[in-house]
């Protein structure tokens, strides 16, 4: 199985990071860009691992819910 | 007294703190990541550094190492945990404490001495200071801007687990005294039980008089004062 877990900063949390380039894309001649927000894209290859424990394993280590949502994304 | 300081691959304050602690009387063993007991200690310190390259998230590694499981059975047992910077994160990422640590407000690795106020002594890490009581101690990371959701921020303050706050010279908690945007300038905490701390700050590079303050002394000696009488008992 392969998939692919998307980590981003909960919306109620600072992320220094987004901040940070989102100065660096105004400077850079997009004085519009509102927002941006940075995260980590995780692609996983597996044998034989069910959803469940997939889902164990973005809670338990590849995110932090304290400060960060995820998203699993399964492929066939 | 014996003392344990842990080791994770990447631990880099690891001799600081097995210099002090010795220099303080406690008999002091290093322990490896991959010890299965963190048994029969007195006191159990992570250190600082970067466990594991900081990959993923600071300490969300380091967390599963065979010996936190031990630390944490030895924590709800009692005994006290000090968690320095790294060890503040790894302390988070297990549960053993609530909140999260994130990158710098501005995002820059700090480095210098700091200001905190000693805001609780009801514990075995500060006994020895008073309330109100400002010390000067080093601080060194990317990633030390305390995060909490308001409920358990709530918690920590009607119970008295905000242990340590950064603050200016004359103890004022203000946003420019805040180096890394910590919520309510948050620089240490402990647990319900009281006896597992984090914090930020190193109190082992203000120990020694050649290192510019000795307030991280308090610390130790607290500790001793604490286990002394808890092993009087």
């Amino acid at each position: 199985m392969k998939a692919k877990v998307i980590v981003m900063p909960k919306h109620s949390i600072l992320d220094p990071q987004g901040v940070a380039v989102r100065e660096a894309m105004r400077h850079h001649g997009m004085p519009g860009v509102k927002s941006v927000r940075m995260g980590k894209m995780i692609e996983v290859e597996v044998d034989g691992a069910d959803e469940g424990k997939m889902h164990e394993i973005c809670r338990d280590l590849l995110s932090n819910p304290v400060i960060e949502d995820y998203q699993l994304v399964l492929e066939k | 007294m014996r003392a344990a300081v842990i080791r994770f691959p990447g631990s880099n304050c690891d001799q600081d703190c097995h210099h002090v602690l010795r220099e303080f009387g406690f008999a002091t063993d290093y322990l490896w990541h991959k010890e299965e007991s963190a048994a029969g200690y007195d006191l159990i310190v992570l250190p600082g550094g970067f466990s594991y390259g900081d990959y993923l998230r600071c300490g969300a590694i380091a967390r599963f190492s065979p010996v936190m499981k031990s630390i944490i059975e030895q924590a709800n047992r009692g005994v006290p945990v000090l968690g320095i910077c790294n060890g503040f994160q790894i302390l988070c990422e297990s549960g053993l404490l609530p909140g999260a640590l994130i990158r710098n407000r501005d995002m820059h690795f700090i480095c210098e001495h700091v200001r905190l106020r000693v805001e609780n002594t009801a514990n075995s890490f500060l006994c020895g200071s008073e309330v109100g009581r400002v010390l000067q101690v080093p601080i060194a990371h990317g990633e030390g801007n305390y995060t909490a959701d308001g409920d358990t921020l709530k918690a920590l303050n009607a119970e008295g687990r905000v242990l340590l706050r950064y603050c200016d010279a004359a103890g004022r908690i203000t946003p420019e005294a805040n180096p890394n945007g910590a919520m309510e300038n948050i620089a240490g905490i402990c647990n319900q039980r009281r006896n597992v701390f984090g914090l930020m700050p190193h109190p082992e590079r203000a120990c020694d008089g050649a290192l510019l303050s000795t307030d991280g002394r308090v610390i130790f000696e607290s500790l001793l004062v604490a286990l002394g009488e808890s092993r009087a008992a």
